[in-house]
């Protein structure tokens, strides 16, 4: 019982009983479904296809990470595929319709996310409004205001050819320029979540909100914080997707949040708060894409992906349960 | 003499590191109130939750009508025609009181997974009419006072067509007039030839309801007396009885005097009533007085964790405005509660986080970015100096002990460098050894110059660790005891000093 254990002991003790192992039951997952993939189907095994899984796995992995904050405090957001959306129209109105420079584009998309998710916080938070309620009511508002602003009709970035060299060009190995943006975004994320005090506190509201708040933090405030923290991703998302469109597209954005929870939630993030991580997350958007994409390739209509990917992630989340339960 | 329902003898029952019974024994006739007395921890509500089948018995016989029964489950206690009726109430706010007296057993209607509503609120309010109740079934429980509520409680226990009813502290949350309806219910119960038990801290009530009184101290029988020839005075005697700690008090030597904390008519509705005091430097302490007193919601208020009507805090002698807890804070002001896994731990975080986090800014670099090396030296530290057995840092708050877990909050505060702290029944929940341990280290803490409110509700404790006692009962501050003409019986005097009484 003293405090002789050494380190590594301890380490390995967590590793086997804390959420690394849900991140490395989601990483042999994605393995699995590569090589399953892979084998199955020549045009899958291809250079230019598992590229093609890293660019589409951008946009979600961008939104997904943003909500994995907002899940590990225990709340949820509904509204990050219409913020997605809401935030491409801001920038294409500022960049397309009002002529101002791509530098100027860029954080109007990001303000743009932050304050709807201030907006979220502020209810959730202050007004004490559930999140599933609030977020909901967000979705529709963002989803609403996107399509008033663009007269529900698609920006081109006719003007900025730039933007998509910017995003979708390919400065190293031939691989988009997106993807390492996704990936330098999971790390910023990772150093947020796992070396500063917001993310210190976005586990402290997760695991007791109440002893959080007597410790004498202001969760409220902090609450806020994580939510304007999501709605930045969401912002990020909204460049990204408007860039591979070459447009803002007003009517997309409706489903990005769900995909955008459940690969959180695949990637070991647990709806109840308290755990997450930003790998999990980023491994879980990929299980999405490489399923999505391997199934399209092998030829299994739309219906059927649905269905599959839903008892995927049902699946997922009962394996979570089990492990938990196993060590309780 | 009267039937006797219930024979009870030689109980024992031990929880990990507590001795919650030692032989006790209780009997409960046919058409008698029999009231169940001891102080907080004296085993009173374990040996009837051992009756109702709750917990099992390690030792000991119970004979239900002459015959020995084993009672293995809830279920099994009430097909014996044994109901309990719990301190806090388990009723369903959505439902109505119907649906929660019948609740498992609803009457079906001609399909069988067709609920019949009818004859469902027909049969409540048959067994109102029984019982003289006035209430209407049909109503939900959410809508009703809290000793309606009780009344549903009695109504769902009495349903199973019991013999026997346990209250435990039924009137813990009630009015005087709520408690009148109460007793005339629990009356006309002794009438039917059920047997009540009737568990209270309120000894007044005594005289009014019970025909003898069963006094528990540290998990032993002491006695049992016909109520009418009892005195109050004797059943206090009875209840401290000797003290289970060594006797000499540990106190740090003389508090200074300086005042670094004074509250001035503080006012919460009912249960914070004009309550005023002074907390002087190195000093502790003690809030005394019966569970539901009002102590809890004092010092929550002077922390900001509860709102307040009315009431000024000074620190240091100029008042300041608490209204959360980051206010309490930044004031020096740190509060362990007694529930420290709702209110004192972020359970699924580990040792080290749980220790830093009332104190991030102090740690916390450009960006945001917090200082590691600085956190785990501050964890190490306090590890270190207050003995916390965990293998690591890196352990999960949730799987330290009791007693180890209350000290990670106690590093919580000394991190956070707060020179006052509120320990809300710091030894709750704590074996005997660490309870010693935390004796210690309120005492060094006092004489390094911090000042210490402690709430207890075990006298042995408050007498052995406060220079200076308050007494609350029903909100208001009843009595205010220096360490040296404190005693047991007059702590027990205040404490049950309710208002009537009072102004007597």
């Amino acid at each position: 019982m003293q405090t002789t254990t050494t380190p590594s002991r301890s380490r390995i003790q967590s590793l086997a009983k804390g959420d690394s192992l849900q991140r490395l039951l989601a990483l042999g997952a994605l393995m699995i479904l590569l090589a399953f993939f892979s084998a199955l189907s020549e045009p899958f095994r291809t250079t230019d296809n598992y590229i093609s899984i890293l660019v589409a796995t951008a946009v979600n992995g961008v939104l997904a990470m943003g909500v994995t904050f907002v899940i590990i405090t225990g709340g949820i957001d509904l509204s990050v595929g219409t913020t997605m959306t809401f935030c491409s129209v801001v920038m294409g109105l500022v960049v397309t319709n009002a002529g101002f420079p791509l530098w100027l584009g860029i954080p109007a998309a990001l303000a743009a996310g932050a304050l709807v998710g201030a907006v979220n916080g502020t209810l959730i938070a202050k007004a004490k409004i559930p999140p599933f309620i609030a977020t909901l009511g967000m979705l529709n508002v963002t989803r609403g205001l996107a399509q008033i602003l663009s007269d529900v009709k698609p920006i081109y970035f006719e003007g900025t050819p730039q933007f998509y060299e910017l995003f979708m060009g390919k400065f190293i190995f031939g691989i988009p320029n997106v993807v390492f943006i996704m990936f330098g975004a999971a790390i910023l994320a990772t150093l947020v979540l796992n070396r500063t005090v917001l993310g210190r506190y976005t586990f402290a509201l997760g695991s007791n909100e109440e002893a959080t708040r007597l410790s004498g933090v202001n969760v409220d405030a902090w609450k806020i914080v994580v939510y304007s923290v999501c709605g930045l991703f969401a912002g990020l998302g909204g460049i990204l997707i408007a860039a591979r469109m070459t447009s803002a597209q007003p009517s997309v954005g409706m489903g990005y949040e769900l995909d955008a929870i459940a690969a959180a939630v695949i990637g070991g993030t647990s709806l109840s708060g308290g755990e997450g991580s930003i790998v999990g997350t980023v491994i879980g958007a990929f299980i999405i894409s490489t399923l999505t994409i391997g199934l399209s390739i092998l030829g299994v209509p739309d219906q059927w992906k649905l269905v599959i990917t839903g008892l995927v992630v049902i699946g997922a989340v009962w394996l979570d349960i089990l492990r938990r339960r196993g060590r309780a | 003499m009267a039937e006797l329902l219930v024979e009870m003898a030689g109980i024992s029952k031990s929880f990990p590191g507590v001795h919650a019974l030692d032989e006790a024994r209780f009997e409960l006739r046919a058409g008698e109130v029999h009231a169940l007395v001891g102080e907080n921890g004296a085993g009173k509500s374990t040996l009837m939750k051992i009756l109702a089948g709750i917990y099992h018995r390690d030792a000991g016989t119970i004979k239900f009508k002459g015959q020995e029964v084993e009672i293995a489950s809830p279920r099994a206690a009430q097909d014996l025609g044994i109901s309990i009726i719990h301190q806090e109430l388990n009723l369903m706010g959505h439902l109505t009181v119907a649906q929660n007296i019948f609740i498992g057993r609803e009457p079906r209607g001609a399909a069988r997974f067709v609920l019949d509503e009818k004859a469902l609120n027909r049969k409540a309010a048959e067994l109102f009419e029984t019982l003289h109740l006035k209430l209407d079934p049909r109503v939900r429980v959410s809508g009703l006072a809290v000793a309606q509520q009780q009344m549903v409680e009695i109504a769902k226990a009495l349903s199973f067509s019991s013999d026997v009813l346990i209250m435990d502290e039924p009137t813990a949350a009630l009015t005087d007039t709520e408690i009148d309806e109460l007793f005339r219910i629990i009356r006309h119960l002794r009438e039917r030839g059920a047997g009540v038990v009737h568990i209270s801290h309120r000894l007044e009530e005594l005289k009014q309801i019970s025909d003898r009184v069963t006094v528990m101290r540290d998990g032993r029988y002491i006695d049992t007396v016909e109520t009418a020839e009892a005195g109050i005075q004797s059943i206090i005697s009875m209840m401290v009885g000797r003290t289970i700690f060594e006797a000499t008090p540990e106190l740090p030597e003389h508090p200074d005097p300086e005042v670094v904390l004074e509250v001035r008519h503080l006012n919460r509705g009912r249960a914070i009533r004009d309550v005023s005091f002074q907390l002087r430097r190195g000093e502790i302490l003690g809030f005394s007085g019966l569970v539901g007193a009002g102590r809890t919601e004092v010092v929550r208020a002077v922390f900001g964790a509860d709102p307040r009507d009315s009431g000024e805090i000074l620190v240091h002698g100029k008042p300041v405005a608490i209204r959360t807890p980051a206010d309490a804070v930044a004031h020096g002001i740190g509060y362990l509660s007694e529930d420290r896994k709702r209110y004192g731990l972020a359970l699924k975080m580990d040792v080290e986080a749980n220790v830093v986090l009332a104190s991030m800014r102090r740690f916390t670099g450009r960006l945001g970015r917090i200082k590691f090396g600085r956190t785990k030296a501050a964890a190490e530290e306090h590890v270190k100096g207050l003995a916390i057995k965990t293998p690591s840092l890196a352990q999960r708050a949730r799987n330290l002990s009791g007693g180890n877990q209350q000290k990670v909050v106690i590093a919580k505060w000394l991190t956070a460098d707060t020179e006052i702290l509120i320990f809300d029944e710091p030894t709750r929940g704590i074996d005997v050894g660490a309870k010693s341990e935390i004796y210690r280290l309120l005492n060094d803490l006092a004489q390094q110059g911090k000042s210490i409110i402690m709430i207890s509700s075990e006298l042995p404790e408050i007498l052995r660790m406060s220079h200076r006692i308050l007494v609350m009962c029903e909100g208001r501050i009843t009595g205010e005891l220096d360490a040296a003409d404190a005693s047991q019986e007059a702590i027990m005097t205040f404490a049950t000093q309710r208002e009537a009484i009072a102004a007597a």
